[in-house]
């Protein structure tokens, strides 16, 4: 059997899911596991060269924030605001990686340099309450009915569509730097910078190319999110929270096999979900506590992940034919 | 081709390396020898990019490459082994190799005709070329040579390479200074090489250099060297007649 049929096949089922008159919530769950599935992929491409970020929350903002704030303050059109504020994440994302990357502040001392990140993106939008809402949040100016130039949609459908687009985007790319001899390079740096540099990698430049990346989708990522839902929050949209749940979600799913972390994505919204509908409003709080407490027990049991931990029972055969970056 | 001036590196106050100068020949095999923290593995760390100099200077061909990052001077035709080696585990063994010849030249080479350098180095340094070889089974003789091969695989002129043969027996040593001599021979790379025991070392070198507490003690022909007083006294201790 061909590896590629399963994928065919998966990919006209998520083709014809809209005509399968499925119900505006599961059309509104499965468009946000497909946004944040694209946002966890990006994450994990530093994530799993040891470049633990904890702070792409602050790229999420950026892209969303500006794309927002530029249409209700200048009326530009999303199409031109999303680029600018994919652009400024990576400005953010050379700032801070520059100097980390060259002085070599690595493991868990990135870790606090991006975690500070997140909240002066978090603070600085709640500061700038004047044109950001504050911590009340934003809404994008609406338009009467749906345009795409405003990228505003009545119908769920077309978001669906952009929202797809976006995730298997996100999985090439993802597919492209894990074939890459840049893919082998970053290992190797995880592995022994000085051994690296001393084959001729040049390691600034190798983590700042991923770092690049990765920010730059969280930005587009974070901009469609905005777009889709209407409303812009800097506690969904930027600071440690929204970053961890980024982390948690790429981890548990896997962060080493393409897919880890959209099963991630689906797991996080579709437990958080669940627990949310169950408990109700009975006992507050009781739904994120053992959403945590799930998490806290799927990393430390499945350290490569969900993806991981099935690919590694699974008999060779029926795993799709994977060529080695080296 | 490579001359190194009165270099010098403190860490903290303490001289590693204290004013050492000598010339690197086209073409030759010199030893660099000395007792454990003499310096040797310093100097390698400085000429190679890993540590900048605290003065002095190195230069290759007359220009400078003294404070030059690692990944330059290897694009500059100088590469290095480690003492203690260190491969990356999570790449196969021509992985290892082969990224080495991907990033290590000056001038872009494919993945494919990376692959083929890659091969050829482990061949010559006497390691499989297979693909599916692995790191995990290699001794401490196999770790010598898998670095050898990702020097190699660099394609340099000038070879850096800090053996120390401390964990190898007597075969491994002779094997791997034959491997030194074909390296020579059949690729015109000159050749720095770092030891602090003599034997095997002396009947390889052109020339000798002994380091001792950081200093250049003595510079000659390797028959001579068993007869300098200062390094008997260094290595056999004061009076020893």
């Amino acid at each position: 059997m061909s590896t590629r049929a399963p994928w065919l096949a998966g990919l006209a089922a998520l083709a014809a899911l809209p005509w399968l008159s499925p119900s505006a919530y599961f059309l509104h769950i499965v468009i946000l596991i497909l946004i944040w599935g694209f946002i966890y992929t990006a994450w994990s491409l530093m994530g799993k060269f040891g470049l633990v970020s904890l702070g792409h929350g602050a790229f999420l903002g950026t892209g969303a924030y500006t794309a927002g704030l530029l249409w209700n303050f200048a009326g530009l059109t999303p199409w031109l605001g999303i680029p600018i504020g994919v652009a400024l994440a990576v400005l953010i994302a050379v700032v801070i990686g520059y100097p980390c990357f060259r002085l070599k502040v690595v493991g868990h001392y990135f870790a606090l340099v991006t975690l500070a990140l997140a909240e002066v993106a978090r603070l600085s939008i709640v500061a700038a309450r004047d044109i950001t809402g504050g911590s009340l949040g934003m809404t994008p100016n609406g338009v009467p009915t749906s345009s795409w130039i405003a990228i505003q949609f009545a119908d769920k459908r077309y978001f669906y569509f952009l929202a797809l687009g976006l995730w298997l985007f996100g999985l090439w790319v993802w597919r492209r730097v894990d074939t890459s001899m840049a893919s082998a390079a970053l290992e190797a740096i995880s592995e022994d910078e000085g051994a690296a540099a001393a084959i001729g990698i040049h390691v600034t430049r190798q983590k700042l190319t991923v770092t690049i990346i990765s920010a730059a989708m969280t930005a587009l990522g974070g901009a469609l999110y905005g777009q889709f839902v209407m409303y812009l929050n800097p506690d969904t949209l930027a600071g440690v929270g929204v970053s961890l749940q980024i982390v948690f979600a790429a981890i548990a799913g896997g962060m080493y096999s393409m897919l880890g972390p959209t099963v991630g994505a689906v797991l996080t919204i579709v437990l958080g979900e669940a627990l949310r509908v169950w408990f109700g409003t009975t006992w507050i709080g009781a739904a994120n506590t053992i959403y945590g407490i799930l998490l806290v027990i799927f990393i430390i049991y499945m350290p490569r992940g969900i993806v991981g931990l099935v690919a590694s029972r699974l008999p060779a055969r029926l795993l799709p034919a994977r060529r080695p970056a080296l | 081709m490579l001359a190194v001036e009165s270099l010098t590196k403190s860490f903290d106050g303490f001289r590693a390396v204290n004013r050492v100068s000598f010339e690197l020949r086209k073409g030759e095999i010199l030893g660099l020898i000395g007792p454990n923290g003499s310096g040797k593995s310093t100097i390698f760390n400085l000429i190679a990019g890993a540590l900048r100099p605290t003065s002095g200077s190195i230069r290759l061909d007359g220009s400078e490459i003294g404070g030059m990052s690692a990944d330059q001077v290897c694009h500059l035709g100088l590469a290095r082994t480690f003492q203690i080696p260190r491969p990356f585990r999570k790449l196969s063994l021509l992985g290892n190799v082969a990224l080495a010849a991907f990033f290590g030249q000056r001038q872009r080479v494919t993945r494919g005709e990376a692959e083929r350098q890659a091969a050829r180095a482990l061949e010559l340094a006497g390691l499989p070329s297979d693909p599916r070889a692995t790191t995990g089974g290699l001794g401490a003789a196999g770790l010598k040579k898998l670095e050898l091969a990702r020097a190699l695989a660099t394609q340099p002129r000038i070879l850096l390479a800090d053996e120390s043969l401390g964990g190898l027996d007597h075969t491994e040593m002779d094997q791997a200074a034959a491997v030194l001599e074909r390296i020579r021979a059949e690729l015109g790379i000159t050749i720095i090489w770092v030891e602090h025991i003599m034997g095997v070392l002396m009947r390889v070198v052109d020339r000798v250099i002994v380091l001792d507490h950081g200093e250049n003690i003595f510079e000659g022909a390797p028959t001579e060297v068993a007869q300098d007083p200062r390094v008997i006294e260094v290595y056999l201790g004061k009076g020893h007649k």
